[in-house]
């Protein structure tokens, strides 16, 4: 049954929420600021009869999913920023051999091993992919604990239906944020659909192998052909974004995760006083929801983009605002959080078009 | 109703802790409710601070603008937030470590002499106890029974401190209630 209300940090409410959505391996290698989540689950795995394994690294930690992933359950590994740096490797292999899988990024300030603060600065490496060849990775961008809880079960959902590693990006404060969540019922493993092409042994059937390396040119070019009919798949059926208050808006925001709360509390200021913004909140931010923000964006005219970065998902609403819209941008990086005062005054700035706080973009 | 409150002070004052007992009450008053610690190197020895937001609607933003409240620690917390402060808010002064004034004339000073009145309740760690009671009581965010079912919760697992805290709590509350 749904859980009681409970107040619970972010990283542990992705701990529990992998446990019931039927998580039974998990390997990682501590870095702050999402060690609670690997804690949580050293002591919840045992209790579902589960594996938890601290790694020697983030690359051995990653590699034990993709084994793991092989065999048919699901798994997960977590890191933040610099850590996960290091899984691509893995993440593309993973992609290449279609094995499900979840990577969690609770992301800190970059580059290299920059600090503990939030951040938003992996977008690039979350929708673009560190890892080599021609592969998408879902990725699933929550704001705030409940979701946590709900887009977890959905990332293994995906990750299962389309054989990928599928990504969930917070950030620094999601993971260290408590907020009251009612977590989904635990799913009944036995009850999901059989995968045929998992390793379980091969006595009395015909062995089975997954690898990612295929020298025979038409075969890999004909995987690649099947891997992208599958990531157009994705993008026709698993778009999903939220947006507030965009009736009767002579701006609209656009903010993915923490940034977008911040934003959506720079509303309400802006709203108090008779200004009219609203929010395009990208959930989905691969594949990224393209036309409906197209369309959004034209007919308001205006846009703010306001991440903590300097500047990476605005590339995506570039290019799907083009010049049907101008664009205004807003990039905080790592270290310093931005209030909600801080963000009103940008977007007042944008409405106006003075380019005083934040720089006009010309598409 | 939306209010923010941000507590400072040094590592070990306890400063996180009264951030759970005011968002596990809030819970258990029904409320909408927001956590947001400051972790960073400071955690380690230096400066902590946490933002609690309680509201009876949809919470967006864990960051406060300007808190509502206020609670104050130590002379480097006041220093450094005093500004933020909401136009007719509430701040809390450890008065007890705090002899300085604050220079804000439109907010509300209340001066908790914390560790005077966590001995008089019976043990000079409940500081926090005393000031989270004071907190509540003067702001009206908790009654006393949601305050202490909020300590209650936030230190499942440490029952025999219950008792110790609890007298804490109420301390606070008689301190506002008797102003003194």
């Amino acid at each position: 049954m749904p859980s009681e209300k409970k107040l619970m940090r972010g990283s542990n409410v992705v701990g529990e929420a992998a446990v019931r959505a039927g998580c039974r391996f998990y390997a990682g290698y501590p870095i702050t600021p999402q060690n609670e989540l690997p804690e949580y689950l050293s002591a919840r795995m045992p209790e579902v009869g589960g594996a938890f394994i601290q790694g020697e690294s983030e690359i051995a930690s990653i590699n034990m999913v993709l084994g793991a992933a092989a065999t048919g359950v699901r798994a997960m590994t977590s890191s933040s920023s610099p850590g996960v740096a290091l899984k691509q490797e893995g993440i593309s292999y993973m992609a290449g051999q279609e094995l499900p899988a979840v990577v969690i990024n609770m992301m800190r300030g970059g580059p290299g091993l920059g600090n503990i603060a939030p951040s938003g600065a992996d977008y690039y490496q979350a929708t673009r992919g560190g890892g080599n060849g021609d592969y998408r990775t879902p990725v699933l961008a929550p704001a705030g604990c409940q979701e946590l809880a709900d887009l977890t079960f959905t990332a293994f959902d995906i990750a299962d239906k389309y054989r990928t590693p599928v990504m969930i990006l917070g950030d620094g404060l999601m993971g260290q944020v408590m907020e009251p969540v009612i977590f989904p019922d635990p799913i009944d493993i036995k009850s999901l659909p059989p995968k045929d092409w998992a390793l379980t042994g091969c006595k009395g059937r015909k062995p089975k192998a997954i690898f990612s390396m295929l020298l025979d040119l038409n075969a890999l070019y004909n995987h690649n052909l099947h891997l992208q009919e599958k990531y157009d798949e994705i993008t026709a059926k698993e778009l999903r974004w939220d947006t507030a208050m965009t009736e009767d808006a002579e701006l609209l925001v656009v903010a993915y995760g923490t940034p977008s709360r911040i934003a959506e509390s720079a509303i309400e200021e802006l709203r108090a006083e008779g200004i009219k913004a609203g929010l395009f909140r990208p959930i989905t931010l691969w594949p990224f929801p393209t036309i409906p923000l197209r369309k959004l964006a034209a007919k308001i005219g205006k846009v703010g983009v306001f991440e903590f970065s300097m500047g990476q998902m605005l590339d995506d609403v570039i290019m799907a605002v083009g010049e049907r819209a101008e664009i205004y941008f807003y990039g905080v990086p790592g270290g310093i959080i931005p209030t909600p005062s801080d963000v009103a005054r940008f977007l007042k700035s944008s409405i106006k078009g003075d380019g005083k706080v934040g720089r006009r973009i010309e598409a | 109703m939306i209010k923010r409150t941000l507590f400072a002070g040094f590592g070990g004052q306890g400063v996180l802790l009264m951030g759970y007992v005011l968002s596990h009450g809030a819970m258990h008053r029904g409320l909408n409710v927001t956590y947001f610690p400051s972790y960073g190197a400071e955690m380690r020895g230096g400066t902590a601070n946490c933002t609690v937001t309680l509201s009876d609607k949809k919470i967006a933003s864990p960051v406060a603008s300007n808190p509502d409240l206020f609670v104050a620690m130590n002379y480097p917390s006041l220093e450094k937030f005093e500004k933020s402060v909401a136009k007719s808010g509430l701040i809390f002064l450890n008065a007890t470590l705090i002899k300085e004034e604050v220079s804000r004339k439109d907010v509300e000073v209340i001066k908790v002499p914390t560790l005077e009145l966590a001995k008089e309740a019976g043990s000079d760690r409940a500081i926090n106890m005393v000031m989270i009671g004071a907190l509540c009581a003067k702001s009206g965010l908790l009654s006393l029974e949601d305050t202490v079912a909020g300590m209650q919760a936030a230190l499942k697992g440490k029952e025999k401190f219950f008792p110790l805290n609890r007298k804490g709590i109420e301390r606070g509350f008689a301190f506002i209630a008797d102003g003194k």
